[in-house]
């Protein structure tokens, strides 16, 4: 349900009400196909809000390229028609699938459900209020969200960076930092956006790669950095791309002459004010809560933070305040995507909890007639040319593709249709592959990518099997992009339908493959992520086995005592080590790990042994690595032998136990980034600010007149953290930064410890005597963690922590079926982010365990006896481990096995087979040859 | 009559092709001359392929990925 919103939610977690309302959408999704003819008539232009208004849209318009549904809306605002009545309306005139409907009304709707998932997303500050920085005024201000789509090959200026004021290209760009974040005054956002040092340096990036000798400057206050692998994308923006950083918040932006000059005038490290001439001036803009998701939360009955956004507890973090409602993304606080992508899937995890009882209530499966059998049929092809509307017939002579179809070798049907897409034809085409006893099609329309699934269906309900179709993409690789050419879009067209005819004479009926999966998932790992993981599964009514290496449950949480909002570790451990003890489903191993591994995706076989020897052989579907991390131990700072410099850990149990040194101090000294964000660990430990900071907070709550000093590099208080931050500094915390260059030097002074730093406010050392040192030391990836990732065949990345899949589109997933990370054993995280990625995984993880069989495409690697001689270089090129090398049956040298399970039918192993002993079904040697050959053969 | 090659450009379904459908989408008009095989991973373009394409006459051949 698009131009939906929700108005009303009654009722109790299992059995809300909730009550929609749809905005007209003045098109009727099931006629529009999108060709865009209503867009290109429409005489009406207004600001694009996809592109930030940095280009224009018409009345009638689709948001962007890749949206979802891709289906035309008439924005009432603007409409020409629906203003006044019996005007314009060319958009009807011109719509050949009759999908304009005027008289559309607004729609209520009454749905009953179990959980409710608020996902309604955030909007960027707007600067123009604000005014000091120019925006709105001075159209060489732009938002970040503006250069990204004047950066944007599909954007106004198609990738071209230019100064708006005058079209000239920008040579020199200044970012501004903390624009609507970090800032009471102008906005109100006192939290950081923790997304937009990120995508600053990102912009800067790109922007000097599309601009040869383009000059950046990112001013920012911290460089906040904090998400896996972002400390090495800084270095390389700073070392190898050129992009320049200067720690200062500049105030505002004057404009200077009549060109629309930036002047920026800020005080530098050195305390010697500057002015400074830019062509672009970007503000880096945050992000806040919009009032329509305010009016949501107090429709929905939820809870708010100080900042806005959806209140969550550190152990729940996608559970709101109402049971049965929950949370993902930036609602909840400002986040990346990654982290918005997590909490998707644990959303989903936390919903699956609550609903279990109702799994597979409501699904259904389709039924197909038999399917016929074409072996040994000579082929008898159909050809269906496609009109798209006018998409396709305004520019290709369709009637001479359908003539010229109708000469190729093995056609014996051509037929032209205004939309193959339409119901009506995919009937027709059924009844006319039966009636013309079809046995392999061609669909001359658009992209495969998106329609090949429905000409699959139209197949399959015609008896046919589903994979002897082709699709000759005429539509967006021809017509579309050879508008001004008819004449060479005719003759690709024509070129494209023979390429499908030729590749479909060698198609063959295909096999979907079903895999078996035990429905049971391993768990590895018992700290707060392996405990959260095993748990929510159980409860979904799978059974685990939980590995803990050591005789204790609970992990690094153990070391803790207080989230960053406050809430007391040690009493959620307990409960959760509790709910896990006294859950049936889950058999816990203690000091035990996983010794060997066989078997794939459903079908794992992990050996788990126990401290004293004993194995025992747990069969599994899915898989969890949940290992955790390590405290680094400092090798600096004269760590080893001056006494009182000692640990964040060490400083908490302490501090917990009123040890008389601690208590009795007046003086203590943080520092920050010990083991962090130099040389080979390149990478932010993302706990350890948040962590000194509510020690410091403790220590000056405790007794005021303590002097307490925290030495940082960037100050890492991400998101709504920046509260512990600012009240730290309201009580008096010290905060010097000192860079990479100058560490602190540290060194024993009678019953003191004398710490050196440079003062960049004062500009000269500062020599602090203090009777404590803090050491804010780095998280570390379990220094075995390659072997077990060996073992299940998953990498770790540079640093050693385990690497998924994908950053942000797979970031719980590995690359190996069936198999999830969670927690520090992913990346150095606070106890929120990994219970949410515990509950993504086993949300990753039930998706799979919750069928008894899982159906994988047939498009996957085949042996061919007769010319595999065994030489195994397939086997080293596959990227999903799914070949092997075994002994001939018959005794007579090696061949290779593909285990279809893990073949994804990438073909690697096709493009290197010498021998022809490897194809890919759908795609073989010999189709793909016959394609080639076919596309020049006129 | 000017110099009209032929090219083809083996695509990788789940990046280049995506462009490729993409540019459509977004009307960017470009010379007809290059011929689309859609292929499930550039690493599946055997080096026959190429030879054979060049054999048979094409003038260029991009293997996109």
């Amino acid at each position: 349900m698009t131009l939906s919103e929700v108005v009303g939610v009654d009722g109790i977690a299992g059995d809300f009400n909730v009550t929609v309302k749809e905005s007209p959408r003045y098109v009727d999704v099931d006629k529009c196909i999108a060709c865009g003819a209503c867009t290109e008539k429409c005489p009406k232009k207004v600001d694009s809000e996809y592109d930030a208004a940095t280009g224009k849209r018409k009345a009638i318009y689709v948001k962007y390229a890749q949206a979802v549904p891709l289906k035309y809306q008439i924005d009432p605002n603007s409409c020409i028609r629906l203003k006044k009545p019996g005007a314009c309306g060319f958009c009807e005139t011109v719509c050949d699938a009759g999908a304009i409907n005027f008289n559309d009304t607004e729609k209520m709707h009454q749905i009953n459900v179990g959980a409710i998932v608020l996902a309604p997303g955030f909007e960027a500050y707007d600067p123009t209020e604000a005014g000091v920085w120019g925006f709105g005024t001075n159209p060489n201000v732009i938002t970040a969200l503006q250069l990204e789509r004047y950066l944007s090959a599909s954007g106004p200026t198609e990738g071209h960076l230019i100064r708006p004021s005058d079209g000239k290209p920008a040579r020199k760009v200044a970012f501004l930092q903390c624009v609507g974040s970090r800032d009471e005054n102008l906005c109100g956002n006192g939290y950081c956006s923790s997304v937009c040092c990120m995508y600053a340096i990102k912009e800067a990036v790109i922007a000097k790669d599309h601009v040869p000798g383009l000059q950046t400057t990112i001013f920012y206050m911290d460089m906040r950095t904090h998400g896996k692998e972002f400390d090495l994308y800084l270095e390389r923006a700073k070392n190898d791309s050129g992009v320049r950083f200067v720690r200062c918040r500049v105030n505002g932006v004057e404009t200077d002459g009549v060109g629309g000059d930036c002047r920026l005038s800020y005080v530098n490290e050195d305390g010697r004010q500057l002015e400074e001439f830019y062509d672009l001036v970007v503000l880096s803009v945050g992000l806040q809560t919009p009032k329509h998701v305010l009016e949501l939360a107090k429709t929905a009955d939820i809870k708010l933070t100080a900042a806005n956004f959806a209140a969550t507890s550190d152990f729940a973090p996608v559970q709101t305040s109402r049971e049965g409602i929950f949370t993902c993304g930036a609602i909840a606080g400002p986040k990346d995507i990654p982290q918005s992508v997590v909490e998707g899937s644990a959303a989903a995890a936390a919903v699956s909890d609550l609903l279990a009882p109702a799994r597979h209530e409501l699904t259904s499966e389709p039924s197909f007639p038999t399917e016929k059998d074409i072996t040994g049929e000579e082929p008898r092809i159909g050809v269906f040319v496609c009109h798209c509307g006018s998409n396709i017939a305004g520019v290709v002579d369709v009637k001479s593709v359908e003539d010229y179809a109708a000469t190729l070798p093995d056609v014996v049907y051509v037929e032209r249709n205004l939309f193959s897409c339409s119901q009506d034809t995919q009937d027709m085409i059924t009844k006319r592959i039966q009636e013309q006893n079809l046995n392999r099609i061609v669909i001359a329309a658009c992209t495969p990518r998106t329609h090949e699934p429905l000409f699959r269906e139209t197949l399959k309900a015609a008896g046919l099997n589903e994979y002897l179709v082709e699709m000759a993409n005429i539509r967006n690789h021809d017509s579309w992009v050879h508008v001004q050419d008819p004449k060479g879009a005719t003759a690709k067209a024509k070129d494209l339908v023979r390429m499908a005819v030729a590749k479909v004479t060698y198609g063959d009926s295909l096999r979907p493959i079903s895999v078996p999966i035990t429905q049971k998932c391993l768990v590895i790992g018992g700290g707060v992520a392996g405990m959260t993981s095993a748990l929510n599964l159980a409860e979904q009514g799978f059974e685990v086995d939980l590995v803990e290496q050591t005789d204790t449950l609970g992990g690094n949480a153990l070391h803790l005592k207080h989230t960053w909002s406050g809430e007391h570790v040690p009493t959620q451990v307990a409960k959760l080590v509790d709910k896990v003890m006294r859950n049936e489903k889950i058999l816990l191993h203690k000091e035990a790990r996983v010794s060997a591994v066989e078997g794939f995706v459903g079908n794992f076989r992990s050996t788990v042994t126990t401290k004293d020897g004993k194995t025992k052989v747990v069969e599994h579907g899915a898989g969890i690595i949940a290992t955790g991390g390590e405290p680094f131990t400092p090798t600096e700072y004269n760590y080893d032998s001056i006494t009182r410099v000692v640990t964040s850990v060490q400083f908490d149990k302490l501090f917990e136990l009123k040890e008389q040194h601690v208590k009795s101090a007046r003086r203590f000294v943080f520092i920050q980034c010990v083991g962090s964000r130099e040389g080979d660990n390149m990478y932010c430990s993302k706990v350890c600010c948040t962590h000194s900071v509510q020690s410091a907070i403790a220590l000056k709550k405790e007794n005021p007149e303590r002097n307490v000093y925290i030495l940082y590099r960037d100050m890492r208080t991400y998101g709504q953290r920046e509260s512990l931050y600012k009240q730290a500094r309201k009580l008096g915390v010290v905060f010097i930064n000192y860079e990479l260059h100058g560490k602190p030097k540290v060194s024993e002074a009678g019953n003191m410890v004398a710490v050196e730093v440079w003062d960049h406010v004062l500009h000269r050392p500062l020599k602090i005597e203090c009777d404590l040192v803090i050491l804010a030391t780095a998280v570390r990836p379990k220094v075995d963690a390659s072997d077990l990732g060996k073992l299940y065949k998953v990498p770790v990345d540079g640093h050693g922590f385990f690497q998924e899949a994908h950053a942000k589109l797979r970031p719980v997933d590995f690359s190996t079926d069936g198999m999830f990370v969670a927690g520090l054993a992913h990346y150095p995280k606070p106890i929120e982010e990994s219970v949410a990625q515990a509950l993504a995984a086993s949300s990753r993880a039930a998706t799979l365990l919750s069928k008894t069989s899982v159906s994988l495409d047939a498009i996957k690697a085949t042996v061919d006896e007769n010319y595999c001689d065994g030489c195994a270089l397939c086997v080293d090129v596959c990227p999903y481990h799914a070949i092997s090398l075994v002994d001939r049956p018959e005794g007579n040298g090696k061949i290779i096995r593909v285990n279809k399970a893990q073949c994804k039918g990438c073909g690697l192993c096709q493009g290197t087979c010498p021998k022809r002993g490897v194809f890919v079904a759908g795609f073989t040697m010999q189709q793909i040859s016959a394609q080639v050959q076919a596309a020049l053969a006129v | 009559m000017s110099f009209e090659p032929k090219i083809v450009a083996f695509c990788c379904n789940w990046c280049s092709y995506a462009a490729a459908d993409l540019a459509g989408t977004a009307r960017m008009q470009y010379p007809h001359n290059v011929r689309i095989v859609r292929v499930m991973c550039s690493g599946m373009v055997h080096p026959e392929f190429i030879m054979d394409a060049l054999s048979q006459g094409a003038d260029g051949v991009m293997v996109l990925g």
